[in-house]
């Protein structure tokens, strides 16, 4: 059974001007591993908020686990993680990881034993009485990912999660977002304008266009499991980021980017040296 | 942590250094009050019809020293008298300063849910305000006393008139000030509007909150000192300012002195609220105002 299933999904903002998404077709399978990536502007993280029901779609059908994607927010199929942390200050590490447990309702036993599960599944044992302002950009995110974890929702959605980051943290990040991956058997959606992350961490890369936001192509990346810091390393891993950067030149990804050289497309630029 | 902690300092270090810039002011305080003085004598220095002299600038050791003079004839010293007064005043503002802030805050939370309302009623909000606060108290004190209330009733309401607006206001702020990213958590736990105001307006609201209450804490006091005046209220701190008032050119240092006790009856009322930001909000301490 597929997890996410988007078809012929339509977004429009303000009286219709603004075409953010056209015409998308998904179909994401159980434990997949799906990253999006495309140029500014494309509509990825508004594709992932429609999945979420964060955003209703102008046209088209979204069913999540089986369900609309209301239902699917209501049922808490889903955890998030967005690009910010968006961890609570006044909340200590173990409490904010606990949010989500407070509203499902868990009571206190029960909470303080998967926290304590939680905390050593991000490597962050020791710090559950710290607060945010206390921790590193690099240990907020771990910390946002438990919290997202936390109640074992089958779909993770992430929204750039580690695009604030430093490279040297983002690929320990990366590797460590793989391991709980594996360990927790979720299915991930994850947006990040990164080609070689995208590729590194996913069991699919779709490719997007620049607005209006359509689905270019997608790449099957046919690296083996599990993937190491060799990964990178591997011929097939050059080959996989030409396939990948062919499909964002096509979508005009490239073309915006030399138009406008602002932060997020520098990136696709630097790996273009690869 | 224990290597945060082995940074800092002991913990006198800074309440010693505290306590030694507090001692400065006051005695820089003193330096200028008694060095105008002093001055203004010396060169018999005239602002229009004001003249520097032992009534219009009584010096500062004879204000203290005041307090601790019979306040009558074989009475009891000053300072027990407007100790007593000050206890009084003291009720009427902390009654007020409730009253005021739960209606302030109950105001806030009701705007921050409903533009409309926040359109409709935020204009008659202000223009509570630019109402003088001795032309409403008059029909305060006659409309609650003839309800039964005691007097000193009307002087909390009065007090409570000054204290909820900054109330209102910073709780709305607060409340809609929250970072749009924590809403979208929020809403993908499915989380009812009542579990958001718990769980994040509320929390993001706090240094706001208490930013109004600081301010509705010193106000709650010049709200209860005004208010016993029309209120002919004789046992607080108005009542003395009133009466001291009557004999001013022949012991100023009377009111003098009850203006140092209202001070300290304002400033014990922020503390009051600054202790309790201390305990309640945990915040980066950047962000502690």
């Amino acid at each position: 059974m597929s997890v996410v299933k988007l078809a012929r999904v339509d977004k429009a903002f303000g009286q219709g001007d603004v075409v953010a998404l056209q015409g998308i077709d998904l179909e994401i399978g159980e434990r997949e591993f799906i990253s999006l990536i495309g140029p500014s502007g494309c509509g990825k993280s508004t594709l992932l908020r429609i999945i979420g029901d964060l955003i209703e779609p102008t046209g088209g059908e979204v069913v999540v686990n089986g369900k609309t994607a209301h239902r699917a927010r209501l049922d808490r199929d889903y955890g998030i993680v967005f690009q910010d942390a968006v961890l609570f200050d006044w909340r200590t590490v173990a409490k904010n990881i606990a949010l989500p447990l407070e509203m499902l309702g868990w009571d206190r036993g029960r909470r303080s034993e998967r926290v304590d599960e939680l905390v050593e599944l991000v490597e962050l044992t020791g710090f559950e009485g710290h607060h945010p302002w206390q921790l590193s950009g690099g240990m907020q995110q771990r910390v946002s990912i438990a919290r997202a974890l936390s109640f074992d929702p089958p779909l993770l959605l992430m929204d750039e999660p580690f695009g604030a980051l430093d490279e040297m943290t983002r690929e320990r990040l990366n590797l460590e977002l793989l391991r709980i991956w594996e360990a927790s058997g979720n299915t991930v959606v994850f947006v990040t304008h990164s080609i070689s992350e995208a590729i590194f961490l996913s069991t699919r890369v779709v490719v997007m266009s620049a607005r209006p936001g359509r689905i270019v192509g997608i790449v099957d990346v046919d690296l083996p499991q599990p993937r190491t810091a060799a990964t990178r390393e591997e011929p097939r891993f050059a080959e996989l980021i030409r396939d990948v950067r062919r499909l964002l030149r096509q979508g005009g990804g490239f073309d915006v980017e030399e138009a406008t050289p602002s932060g997020e497309e520098d990136l696709i630029t630097a790996e273009e040296g690869l | 942590m224990a290597t945060i902690a082995a940074k800092q300092p002991p913990v006198w270090r800074p309440a010693l250094g505290r306590a030694a810039t507090f001692a400065a002011v006051l005695a820089a305080l003193w330096a200028l009050w008694e060095g105008f003085k002093w001055f203004g004598e010396a060169t018999e220095l005239k602002i229009g019809t004001f003249q520097v002299n032992d009534t219009t600038w009584p010096h500062i050791h004879d204000i203290v020293g005041q307090l601790f003079e019979p306040s009558r004839r074989n009475g009891p010293l000053l300072i027990e008298v407007l100790w007593d007064a000050a206890l009084f005043t003291a009720k009427e503002a902390a009654v007020g300063f409730a009253l005021g802030a739960a209606i302030g805050f109950a105001l806030g939370v009701v705007l921050a849910h409903s533009r409309l309302l926040q359109r409709g009623f935020l204009p008659y909000i202000v223009a509570s305000q630019t109402i003088p606060i001795l032309a409403v108290a008059p029909m305060v004190v006659v409309w609650f006393g003839s309800r039964g209330f005691p007097d000193w009733f009307s002087v909390s309401i009065i007090s409570a008139y000054l204290t909820f607006f900054p109330v209102a206001i910073n709780t709305l702020r607060g409340l809609t000030s929250v970072d749009p990213r924590a809403l979208e958590l929020m809403r993908s736990y499915a989380a009812s509007p009542m579990r958001i105001l718990w769980k994040l307006r509320l929390p993001t609201s706090l240094p706001y909150l208490f930013a109004a209450f600081k301010i509705a804490a010193t106000a709650s006091v010049v709200g209860a000192i005004i208010g016993e005046l029309p209120a002919s209220i004789q046992d607080g701190l108005g009542g003395a300012i009133l009466n001291f008032n009557q004999y001013y050119s022949t012991t100023p240092e009377n009111l003098w002195a009850t203006n140092l006790i209202a001070a300290a009856l304002g400033i014990s009322f922020f503390l009051a609220v600054v202790i309790a930001e201390r305990i309640v909000v945990r915040r980066a301490p950047e962000h502690v105002a």
